[in-house]
């Protein structure tokens, strides 16, 4: 399902003291099957951003279009259930959300909303908690028992039960120690390819977005300041640092070898073992050269 | 949909009301909540509605946020102007349709009623607008410091108000979150059957209320932390100073409460 936005904008609170505006003119295509990370930071409007891709918010200006669906600035729009079906959104903080008394029934929640027979709801549950590394036992017991990490994954596992094709996350590793977190972004990804899921990160972390992103969007101030392939954007450090960013690690790290080394590597690296085989192959070349 | 309520909220500024000590502005509601009983004909409603107006004027708050911000308690206003309707049967019969009878009386106590209730929340809504809460709790304390001689925890009274004060928007924050994460898996409040719709909120109090009792903890524990040992010895950071403008709006009020009982008939 593809989503495009044209040139939208939100105010909260339109019409009264409070007003404020959090999206100008956002401009943003996201083609089905891809991995796009949205970046920025805090305040940069990139949550607000992501409630418009399943209509929680609808723009003040502009138009969205969501598959067939097209939302329009203004307009009222009829039935949102099967669009929202169709796009899982992982909330900052999901576990939240959970309120049920037991996890099982807390994951099938989604899933019944949605008109899922309570067999295949389970049968899902059952099969995701798998998926997602927790212990069978987990189903009978509640779900404010578990631990943070435990709560987050079946959060996530209660959005997946819904088999959305497009899945939205909101800082899905915030608060999540470094290990857990690695293991949720593969996890993701894994997911990604999969099932073909069109993935969309929005995130402060410049390495999620090099390591996972097909496609980069930076936000600043309520606009889209800069998109396109993360070897593009991590590329030009000099609009990033333009916009109080860093470029990722690994893109520095390569920057200061490149400097040591006094001539450029043929390509940009995004993750650690991308730039691990580089220097290799450049190394082997220097030493068949001399 | 929450972003409309006006209960509670403060905006800054700078006008003659904001300037005002939150003890004269609280001395001046409770007065004026008494007051309001005086009027009980027509031209000292006109009377109050006149003075409230010129309340709003001084206050720099913009009369279409104010009225827009009353939606709310419009359905218990037509409900008590239904009831004085329907249920006063004094003087002239003005209406018979059916078994409906509209009397003369009926008419104008619903009117009065009505006019009186907007009245009162508007002076309300002024207070809370133009006051910030932290003003608002200091000048109760101090106002009621009188009263410890009778043991009355004052300044216990006066934090758990501030601190209540302080959580609303927190929790309309977290209410909004909460409603929409829901949302987005398939639970509907504002549409459907009632009897779904009930159960719709279910998902959306209980991880409410945890997170209120996990923030009442943390709160708790972090007084502690710092050494809180309630009201003994505390001095403050913002001094109440009391001024030429607290003692002309308590006057105007008592003048205006002189015409009233000579308006009264």
């Amino acid at each position: 399902m593809d989503i495009q936005l044209q040139k939208i904008g939100y105010s909260y609170a339109k019409g009264t003291p409070f007003e404020k505006r959090a999206l100008t003119d956002v401009d943003l295509e996201i083609i089905s099957g891809s991995y796009q990370a949205i970046i920025g930071h805090t305040g940069s409007g990139k949550s607000t951003l992501l409630q418009h891709l399943n209509a929680l918010l609808k723009p003040t200006e502009g138009t969205i279009q969501i598959g067939n669906l097209m939302i329009q600035a203004g307009k009222k729009v009829k039935n949102l259930k099967p669009i929202r079906q169709k796009i899982g959104i992982v909330f900052q903080f999901p576990e939240h959300q959970l309120f049920d008394e037991t996890v099982l029934k807390d994951i099938m929640f989604g899933p019944l909303n949605y008109g899922v027979p309570a067999d295949e709801a389970e049968r899902r549950a059952r099969l995701l908690v798998e998926q997602l590394g927790l212990p069978e036992e987990v189903l009978e017991k509640s779900p404010f028992d578990l631990s943070g990490g435990q709560m987050r994954r079946v959060a996530i596992a209660g959005v997946l039960a819904m088999e959305p094709s497009v899945l939205v996350l909101d800082e899905p590793t915030a608060g999540l120690d470094p290990r857990g977190r690695r293991e949720i972004m593969d996890l993701f990804h894994k997911l990604h390819v999969e099932k073909g899921f069109t993935t969309i990160l929005v995130t402060h972390s410049m390495e999620d977005a090099a390591r996972y992103a097909d496609s980069v969007a930076i936000m600043k101030d309520g606009r889209c300041v800069l998109s396109g392939q993360p070897i593009e954007v991590f590329g030009n450090e000099q609009r990033l640092i333009e916009f109080g960013l860093a470029a990722p690690r690994i893109v520095r790290f390569q920057r200061e070898f490149e400097e040591l080394l006094g001539y450029p590597l043929p390509i940009l690296c995004l993750t650690e073992e991308q730039l691990v085989n580089e220097i290799a192959r450049v190394a082997q070349v220097e030493r068949e050269s001399s | 949909m929450m972003e409309k309520m006006i209960f509670g909220r403060y905006i800054p500024g700078d006008s003659f009301i904001h300037k005002l000590d939150p003890r004269s502005k609280l001395i001046f509601v409770f007065l004026f909540i008494g007051i309001i009983f005086l009027a009980n004909n027509i031209i000292s409603y006109a009377l109050l509605v006149v003075f409230t107006l010129i309340t709003i004027f001084f206050s720099k708050i913009r009369l279409y946020f104010l009225i827009n911000g009353l939606k709310p308690i419009i359905f218990l206003v037509i409900f008590t102007f239904l009831l004085h309707i329907f249920f006063t049967k004094e003087g002239d019969l003005l209406l018979k349709w059916q078994f409906i009878e509209v009397y003369e009386e009926g008419l104008k106590q619903g009117i009065f009623i009505s006019v009186r209730f907007l009245v009162l929340v508007m002076i309300t809504s002024i207070l809370t607008l133009t006051t910030s809460p932290i003003s608002i709790t200091d000048g109760m304390e101090t106002l009621l410091n009188p009263f410890k001689r009778f043991k009355l925890p004052v300044h216990e009274l006066a934090l758990m108000m501030s601190i209540s004060l302080r959580f609303i928007p927190t929790l309309m924050d977290e209410t909004d979150k909460i409603l929409k994460a829901q949302m987005a898996r398939g639970s509907d409040i504002s549409s459907g059957p009632v009897r779904e719709r009930i159960k719709a909120v279910v998902p959306l109090l209980i991880p409410l209320f945890v997170s209120a009792f996990k923030r009442a903890e943390d709160l708790a524990v972090a007084m502690e932390v710092r050494g809180y040992r309630g009201g003994e010895g505390r001095t403050r950071y913002r001094q109440l100073k009391w001024d030429w403008r607290d003692s002309t709006i308590i006057l105007v009020l008592i003048i205006i409460a002189i015409i009233l009982l000579w308006l009264r008939s």
